[in-house]
């Protein structure tokens, strides 16, 4: 048996010790249910947590042919956590493989420094912590096989603003003393994402964000138009998983009044003052503001993981290069993901061997 | 002239629009557009979010493009029929019109030269009908309220506006499904709750349908389960 497949026992847990300034438990996002006013949740950045799941065997393409783990695991929407700012400190009370991605940070297992963007294999008792962010925002940790937690709607992802999701389905962030649920698994071999591929989480610089143009696109002047693509704007401190708010050169809109309308995934909207709100993962699901288009879904981590006074841009891109682009960024994740597990295997061969 | 135009939103989300106004013939076509929609783009489909006088459409962007849903959109949208009008089911809510349950009561019949019975009156006076459903799980926007109790938001929002709270903004109406921060102005509570997660369905009413307030006493309240 190949070291990448997971082996899964009983059921056991994690145990918080503190949950750090921010913890949530989140999958992929809470979808069609819109009707009742339910928004999308899910995690600020996506590729990070895609990575740490895929990490630790949670990823659409490994395990491929082990029907007991498409049974217990394989599932690349598995329940993680979403720690921001860093702090978050768990005990360990089952065997098992973690991995944590995202923004940089310390991780230490029993005080010992490990690295990030690999997994880990634990044991009853390992005290887990994450320090604090030095560059980026959100962390995530992901277990072999995902945290077991009951859905909510449809999802596990937690919206505090409207108490649903989460460990007890009730919108809370974790709290100390919490248990998390998951299925004990043997050791893996280490499936680690080379430093070169990592994103980088350093903004000084600046960053740069593509924009498909769309919604009351028409009501904004020409000159309005420029005026958004040729300045730079800044990240304010007004920034949640709701969405982030921009100061720079105010843009005006010919209309300042519409009825309220569904808000998809990166919306910009422009407010009578001026400043661009891009909207994220847990956005109010209609609005009334006029919005200019959307940011690119495959940017927008950047918003989430950007620290207040990160200086950006837009950049705009036509439709089918933001069609191209998901399905470019699609094949290389999975190519990158089908290198690390034949590397992992090739490594478990010789583990066998000595 | 077409019912309808549409209008890309993001990468993979498109805008159905209809004619931009609160009306019950635009929320008609809203409702027969939904089923049509759900059942054009089957699989392809993400999230549908109905409004007002729109429906946005998000569609999976590893399935389809904008190019075939827009085919897909147009086709199925070839069947909507402007004269039928939206069919709803009707749904009682009881509210508590006082001084106590309702503080800007008074502040509503001053700037409108109302008496406070007036305002009540007028209230219960209208059949609205749920436009939209958003802003928090459970929220129904509902219209039109009378012209003459048309207020606009406070001009500072309240930091907490208790649970059932029957509120004003414009012309529009609504009950607050869950203590929040609102800008609302209040003029009576409702012990229905709004929205139960554990419930099926968790909310009493859904777009398109009517909704009648009826005037309850505070012991009626009270018994309905209902808190002060």
């Amino acid at each position: 048996m190949s070291h990448f497949e997971v082996d899964y026992f009983e059921v056991g847990y994690f145990e918080v010790l503190s949950p750090g300034v921010h913890s949530l438990i989140q999958d992929q996002g809470r979808f069609g249910q819109g009707a009742l006013g339910l928004t999308n949740g899910g995690p600020l950045d996506a590729s990070s947590a895609h990575w740490a799941n895929a990490l630790v065997g949670n990823g659409a393409n490994a395990l491929v042919g082990n029907s007991a783990n498409a049974l217990v695991g394989n599932n690349p929407n598995a329940s993680l956590i979403e720690c921001s700012i860093g702090g978050l400190q768990l005990k360990v009370h089952c065997s098992s493989n973690l991995c944590v991605t995202g923004a940089s940070l310390a991780l230490t297992i029993n005080g010992k420094a490990k690295t990030l963007w690999q997994s880990h294999p634990v044991q009853a008792g390992d005290v887990i912590e994450l320090g604090m962010v030095s560059q980026g925002l959100r962390a995530y940790l992901a277990v072999a096989g995902g945290f077991q937690i009951a859905p909510h709607f449809g999802s596990t992802a937690t919206v505090v603003r409207e108490g649903i999701g989460g460990l007890n389905q009730n919108g809370a962030k974790l709290q100390p003393g919490d248990k998390l649920p998951l299925r004990a698994s043997a050791p893996l071999a280490p499936r680690q994402f080379a430093n070169a591929m990592q994103p980088d989480f350093d903004f000084s610089k600046g960053l740069s964000l593509r924009l498909v143009e769309g919604y009351q696109q028409p009501l904004f002047s020409s000159v309005a138009r420029q005026r958004f693509y040729l300045n730079h704007y800044t990240v304010t401190p007004k920034a949640d998983r709701m969405g982030v708010k921009l100061s720079g050169p105010a843009i005006e809109c010919t209309s300042q009044s519409l009825l309220s309308e569904g808000i998809c995934y990166g919306a910009v909207q422009i407010p009578p003052d001026g400043q661009p709100i891009v909207l994220l993962n847990d956005r109010q699901t209609l609005g009334g503001y006029p919005k200019i288009g959307s940011v690119l879904s495959l940017d927008c981590w950047k918003l989430a993981q950007a620290p207040a006074g990160t200086v950006l841009s837009f950049e705009k891109i036509d439709p089918q290069q933001a069609h191209n682009a998901l399905l470019l960024a699609r094949a290389y994740d999975a190519r990158l993901l089908a290198e690390i597990n034949s590397r992992c295997s090739s490594a478990g061969a010789d583990h066998d061997n000595t | 002239m077409s019912l309808y135009r549409l209008t890309l939103a993001s990468e993979n989300a498109v805008m159905v629009y209809f004619e931009q106004k609160m009306a019950a013939d635009i929320a008609g076509l809203v409702q027969q557009a939904m089923p049509l929609i759900r059942q054009a783009l089957g699989q392809h489909l993400v999230e549908l979010l109905p409004s007002y006088a729109s429906v946005l459409v998000v569609f999976n962007p590893f399935s389809c493009d904008h190019f075939a849903v827009n085919a897909l959109l147009n086709k199925a949208l070839a069947a909507l029929s402007p004269n039928t009008s939206a069919s709803g089911r009707r749904i009682e809510l009881p509210v508590y019109y006082s001084e106590q349950s309702g503080p800007d009561l008074a502040l509503i019949a001053k700037t409108k030269q109302l008496t406070i019975d007036e305002v009540i009156k007028l209230h219960q006076q209208q059949l609205y009908r749920v436009y939209a459903i958003g802003f928090a799980p459970g929220f129904a926007y509902l219209g039109e309220v009378a012209e003459q109790l048309a207020m606009p938001r406070l001009a500072s929002p309240r930091a907490k506006v208790p649970r059932g709270a029957v509120a004003i903004a414009d012309r529009q109406t609504a009950v607050y499904p869950a203590v929040s921060p609102g800008g609302w102005n209040i003029i009576g509570l409702c012990p229905t709750p709004m929205f139960q997660p554990d419930n099926d369905p968790a909310m009493p009413v859904a777009v398109g349908d009517e909704v009648q307030f009826v005037a309850i006493s505070k012991a009626e309240f009270l018994q309905l389960g209902g808190e002060l």
